[in-house]
């Protein structure tokens, strides 16, 4: 039999062990189910690396989904990190494209492109900000429950853009048929090698956050702050101000990740801008720990999963729904990983003689090393 | 605007929708009293509609379908169950996975049957309204007869599967230990409740209930499928749960309210004389359940002192945990 | 002296070659432990020498590592707290597992059968309805509120149950409305009314006043003589020699010895569970008798959240050079008393002043800015005081960074003190960066106390400091303060073991319900007194006899 027992620490070595096997654990699974549909699951794996990273468009594919995956992902840690659960990530995205649709909108049409685009993104990170602010503030001064308010909000954005699309912005280009109309061409971003630049958005926020969380006083604040509330009081710190200044910062960086989704690849507003991405953006951010680096990393498996999914889909002509139970499996098994992180499980050898313990296996062998200091505390 | 809510249409069409609500508040409240938050709702309220309504198409028998959604929604609860009961996940996030999954999977075997209506023999089932009385000769009566009294089984069974819930959690020694439980793990395991199998039970009886209020959509309400068919309303069951102050009989009326709301927006549309009023339309109205979830969030948070649902809900439990 | 090991029969349960860890905390090694039927047995030992952690094994909470438990001679594998149970075996928690929402009686019979609990409530049926018909007070009192009728029945019958063991409490009432000491009484009928034949109670008198103390005595000396055995875990001698037959001591997670009690002396008992002869004494340098006043508090009232009061109209002064103690049952007011002077609760009324500057109502920070230098050493160490899964330097740190300039943090003068500290304190610790909550209880507290210290406080607030503590280590703490106090600053102790407040403060303050009940002179007190005066009895009524409060 086995016993579980908890993980003092985990390494950070643990960690990538651990979630790498909990990967591969999914793709077994999947490979397993594929298997048993009929289908060859080694072709099926091939065909998902080779669509996801081995052809050009593939490639940029992966790297266009991973672009909003990733910035959103980074905005909500900064959140997650004070255990303000920010789950409005898809609201805050939608207004944040809203806001910059409406720069795009109100500008004349030839405005120069040094001005709108710049304009949008700053806009993006003021709508987000803004849409996230509101449940921050009831948070912060009312205690009221974030999680279920900033769920509520993506409904109230989703509905707002419906109401958007469809009556107050609609084209009347488009004779009778609803729709907003495209922003100016200058308005875009550039594409670097097909793909569009806003892929340094994800990569100089990720250096930028990683600094400020780890290196200066407000970071070190949000870190106090999230993991214990009194300590920050104590500390004499003002939590309320600096949990404000987390959740605009948050929901900032997420709207900024629908302005560069709308200015960079849907060059429209629609309803269904965000795609799920604010939830994803979620299950990213707690995978990688909140780990500014580690979030590109995973957010990119998630767009290649995605990628390789939709081509496993065409190229073998699976039905979808196993393309998804593909991508829930993956899901799972990389979500139950975190039980590893945190408990050992330590088989017994049914051993019933009184003789001195055993209690060490080979799961623990890499604990002995810290095993060194328990009875520190007692001296000669 | 009074002479639509008070319209014995308007009534029985919010009753009739209020059902999916109250199916799918009464299995969150159940999942939350066992102390988790389950945000799977939404998927898998999905995954029950898509599951049964694709065996009721292609069976015509409606026991499948119910078979079909219960082990839909089941599957899915029972990976919320193993995940954040077993593996100690966390919670919110696991939910979110689940809805994630569940949506994908239910739109892509939805899209299966996606144009296809509800067959006649489950239609007529449902066209049935066991209470409704055949020529009633008041007004008062004929308004009772419409808003209350034509509704189908399915209907009246939910009402009183609240009422069974009730009994069961304040009466039954069952339904205290999974009060208990939800209160206070470490307390119900050290009273030799077993809370493994309690959590496990409750939680995917909890999908269940979703999945069953799922179903109700496409085979009832709707009577044919199209993509992401409960639109929300799985995260309205969330913010009920916590309106109706996880009580299965307030659940009743908190689900009416939701339910009239959510059909406002569509009630506003067919009147003519109320639709030219500027930011009268349908967009804007449905945005209200979600507004008034809002408001009740923020009164709850306000009322110091109160009792804020089951102290669990959140945390895993382990039994070493020192 | 030990006693030969009794014969397998009259063995209540049997532990052979129990081990249990955690992590790299090795919490029990091959311990052997029996008890009798009948008999109180003590299990005595240091704070973190395995008590707590040997019988959460019996009771089935922990898995042990290895070891062989038997239970009226035969072998069990407990795999839960309901199998312990069923065998007969009952734990009554040192931290009260009670679902504060639910009544007493709810908290009582959940997990039972209907079939189960009225078996458990009737056996003693003539019994019963004699006690209710001498007892008019057993009857509901008419403004309970009949919450509902099956559960009002099952709580008369509890009621009724508990007299049988002089318990009395109202079942009716919500966990959370009751005290602490009938919050106890719950857990101990929660055990019984399952039927325990085995009941182990961990650390129960450390909530207790010593009236109570008393009364939980004679309680568990009736069910030792209907047959129940009970495992007294305690790590004060005292308790051991009034109630119990025989003691067990463990060291460092290992069983030193089983002695008969009556046969046993103090002394050898002390260096049997601390490992070494050991000075016990407490020393108290005389405070400086100029009697300057520091701290001066004046009708200090604070309501919570709910609007209860948590504090009312307390006023008192601490002078420079003493240590002002704190005594009073747990929840009396002492963390609000402590957190409205250090700033972090904003008191409802009443003036706070350091030196004659006003304080009161402002944060740590505007303290600091206004010249005050005061430390607090909150009880939740890892939860208030520190940061638990940063380093040493992360957490020194906290007191500093503010002050710095610039957006960035340097840590090299943050690093350089914690280096120091680690040396002064002797902390053992792996690293400035090791997380400080992998640390032992006794190196947090250093580290927080070295940290405090270092800030050169004129005003010292340390609530609970010795909690959890080893002897040794509590000792390091008495000294560090005492060193403070002949340094001239003055201290503000808040204290849980009446024995060491006596020897350790100069003044003793005792709260009871957020009241100031008075301030006696250490040398001049008894532990009877402060045991009245934390039930409620105020220092005058003692002194005079005459109630001023109820005859005005």
């Amino acid at each position: 039999m086995f016993r579980i027992a908890k993980r003092e620490k985990a390494s950070i070595t643990d960690s990538i062990r651990f979630r790498s096997l909990g990967f591969l654990a999914g793709l077994l699974l999947s490979m397993g189910f594929i298997a048993v549909l009929g289908y060859n699951p080694f072709s099926a794996l091939v065909t998902l690396l080779i669509g996801a990273f081995g052809t050009g468009t593939g490639l940029r594919n992966t790297l266009t989904f991973a672009i909003p995956l990733a910035t959103t992902a980074l905005g909500l840690s900064v959140a997650f990190r004070m255990k303000y659960w920010n789950i409005g990530g898809e609201g805050q995205l939608l207004i944040g494209a809203t806001a910059a649709m409406f720069v795009s909108l109100v500008a004349g049409e030839n405005t120069s492109g040094w001005i709108l685009v710049p304009m949008m993104l700053l806009f993006g990170f003021i709508g987000g900000a803004w849409y996230a602010l509101i449940p921050g503030l009831f948070r912060v001064y009312f205690r009221t429950n974030e999680t279920l308010f900033t769920l509520m909000m993506n409904y109230l954005a989703i509905a707002f853009v419906k109401y958007l699309y469809h009556v107050l912005w609609k084209d009347p280009l488009k004779s009778g048929f609803p729709g907003i109309r495209s922003i100016q061409e200058q308005a875009g971003l550039p594409r670097i090698l097909g793909v569009s630049a806003g892929i340094i958005v994800p990569v100089i926020l990720m250096i930028v956050l990683y600094v400020l969380i780890s290196r200066t006083k407000p970071g070190y604040e949000i870190r106090v702050v999230g993991e214990s509330e009194p300590t920050a009081h104590y500390a004499g710190m003002n939590v309320q101000k600096i949990m404000v200044g987390g959740i605009i910062l948050s929901g900032g960086i997420v709207g900024l990740a629908g302005a560069v989704k709308l200015s960079g690849e849907t060059l429209t507003l629609t309803e269904s801008l965000g795609g799920g991405t604010g939830f994803t953006a979620i299950v990213i951010a707690w995978l990688a720990n909140l780990s500014a680096p580690i979030i590109l990393v995973v957010s990119f498996l998630f767009a290649a999963l995605q990628q390789g999914a939709q081509i496993i889909q065409l190229r073998l002509n699976v039905p979808a729904a196993v393309a998804e139970i593909i991508k829930g499996l993956m899901l799972m098994s990389f979500l139950g990983s975190e039980f590893f992180l945190r408990y050992r499980i330590i088989f017994n050898k049914r051993d019933k003689s009184q003789s001195y313990p055993q209690i060490l296996s080979a799961s623990q062998s890499s604990d002995i090393e810290t095993d060194k200091t328990p009875d520190k505390e007692v001296k000669p | 605007m009074i002479s639509i809510l008070t319209s014995p249409d308007f009534i029985s069409s919010a009753i009739s929708f209020s059902v999916i609500l109250l199916l799918g508040t009464l299995g969150e409240l159940l999942t939350e009293r066992a102390g988790h938050l389950n945000l799977g709702v939404e998927g898998m309220m999905l995954l029950g509609a898509s599951f049964g309504y694709i065996a009721a198409v292609r069976s015509s028998s409606l026991v499948f379908a119910l078979v079909a959604a219960c082990l839909g929604s089941g599957l899915g609860a029972l990976m919320y169950a193993f995940l954040t009961v077993s593996l100690r996940v966390n919670q919110t996030v696991t939910g979110l996975a689940l809805t994630m999954f569940g949506a994908g999977l239910a739109n892509s075997v939805g899209s299966k049957v996606a144009g296809t209506s509800t067959p006649p023999n489950i239609e007529a089932f449902f066209s049935f309204h066991p209470l409704e009385m055949d020529s009633p000769n008041s007004a008062f009566l004929r308004f009772i007869n419409k808003a209350f009294l034509s509704h189908d089984v399915f209907v009246y069974f939910s009402i009183v599967l609240a009422v069974l819930l009730c009994v069961f959690l304040f009466r039954t020694q069952e339904g205290l230990a999974l009060r208990l439980t939800g209160e206070n793990t470490a307390a119900a395991d050290a009273s030799g409740i077993k809370v493994t199998r309690i959590k496990y039970l409750y939680i995917v009886i909890g999908g269940v209930l979703c999945g069953l209020g799922g179903l109700y959509l496409p085979l009832v309400q709707q009577g044919y499928w199209i993509e992401n068919i409960t639109a929300g309303q799985g995260w309205l069951v969330v913010a009920l749960v916590i309106f109706v102050r996880w009580h299965p009989i307030k659940a009743i009326a908190g689900s009416f309210v939701f339910g009239a709301l959510s059909i406002l927006g569509s009630s506003v549309q067919l009147n003519e004389r109320l639709s030219t009023i500027p930011f009268y339309n349908q967009y804007i109205m449905s945005m209200f359940p979600f507004f008034l979830t809002i408001v009740v969030l923020v009164i709850t948070s306000a009322r110091k002192g109160a009792w804020r649902g089951p102290a669990e809900i959140g945390h895993p439990y382990f039994r070493e945990d020192r | 002296m030990s006693v030969s090991s009794s014969s397998p029969a009259e063995n209540a349960f049997s532990m052979k070659g129990i081990s249990k860890s955690f992590g790299s905390v090795c919490a029990n090694e091959g311990i052997d432990f029996e008890v009798k039927i009948g008999e109180i047995h003590a299990l005595l030992g240091e704070n973190g020498s395995g008590k707590s952690t040997l019988m959460n094994i019996l009771s089935g909470v922990y898995r042990p590592d290895c070891g062989k438990i038997s239970v009226f001679g035969e072998t069990r594998d407990f795999r839960s707290p309901g199998d312990a149970i069923r065998c007969g075996i009952g734990m009554v928690y040192q931290h009260f597992k009670l679902a504060e929402s639910l009544s007493a009686t709810d908290n009582i019979i959940a997990g039972l059968s209907k079939g189960q609990i009225f078996r458990a409530l009737q056996t003693e049926k003539s019994d019963d309805r004699h006690i209710s018909t001498m007892d008019p007070d057993v009857s509901v009192s008419p403004d309970q509120k009949q919450r509902r009728t099956g559960t009002n029945y099952i709580s008369d019958l509890i009621r009724k149950f508990a007299k049988r063991f002089h318990i009395d409490f109202d079942p009716d009432k919500l966990a959370s409305q009751l005290s602490v000491s009938e919050k106890q009484s719950v857990e101990i009928i929660k055990v019984l009314i399952r039927g325990a034949k085995i009941l182990i109670m961990d650390e129960p008198t450390a909530v207790l006043t010593p009236q109570e103390t008393k009364k939980l005595f004679s309680v568990l000396k009736k069910m030792r003589d209907q047959g129940c055995s009970i495992v007294f875990i305690s790590h004060k001698l005292g308790e051991i020699t009034e109630l119990c037959d025989r003691v067990t001591v463990l060291r460092k997670g290992r069983s030193v010895d089983t002695l008969v009690v009556s046969q046993v002396d103090t002394y050898d008992l002390i260096e049997k569970m601390v490992g070494r002869k050991i000075e016990l004494e407490i020393v108290r340098p005389a405070p400086n008798p100029e009697r300057l006043e520091c701290l001066r508090v004046e009708g200090l009232t604070y309501h919570d959240e709910k609007g209860l009061a948590k504090l009312s109209d307390v006023s008192f002064s601490t002078f420079y050079g003493e240590i002002l103690g704190v005594a009073g049952l747990a929840g009396s007011g002492q963390k609000e008393l402590c957190e409205a002077i250090a700033g972090i609760i904003r008191p409802s009324s009443g003036s706070i002043s350091v030196d004659a500057e006003e304080i009161s109502g402002l944060s740590p920070r505007s303290i600091t800015a206004k010249g005050v230098s005061m430390c607090f050493i909150p009880e939740d160490r890892l939860g208030m005081g520190l940061v638990a899964s940063m380093g040493i330097t992360e957490n020194v740190l906290l007191k500093e960074y503010a002050f710095q300039k610039g957006i960035f943090i340097k840590t090299d003068r943050a690093s350089e003190k914690s280096d120091q500290i680690i040396k002064e304190l002797d902390i053992m610790t792996p690293g400035v960066r090791h997380p400080v909550r992998l640390l032992s209880g006794g190196n947090i507290q250093k580290v927080i106390l070295g940290r405090e210290i270092h800030l050169h406080p004129k005003l010292m607030i340390t609530a609970y400091a010795v909690r959890g503590l080893d002897i040794q280590s509590s000792h390091t703490v008495y000294r560090l303060l005492n060193e403070q106090k002949k340094q001239n600053v003055s201290v503000l102790y808040i204290g849980e073991d009446l024995d060491v407040l006596i020897a350790f403060c100069d003044r003793i303050m005792v709260l009871c319900r957020g009241e100031n009940m008075g301030i006696l002179d250490a040398n001049h007190t008894s532990k009877i007194e402060i045991g009245q005066m934390m039930s409620g009895t105020r220092l005058e009524v003692i002194r005079t006899g005459v109630d001023y409060v109820s005859n005005r």
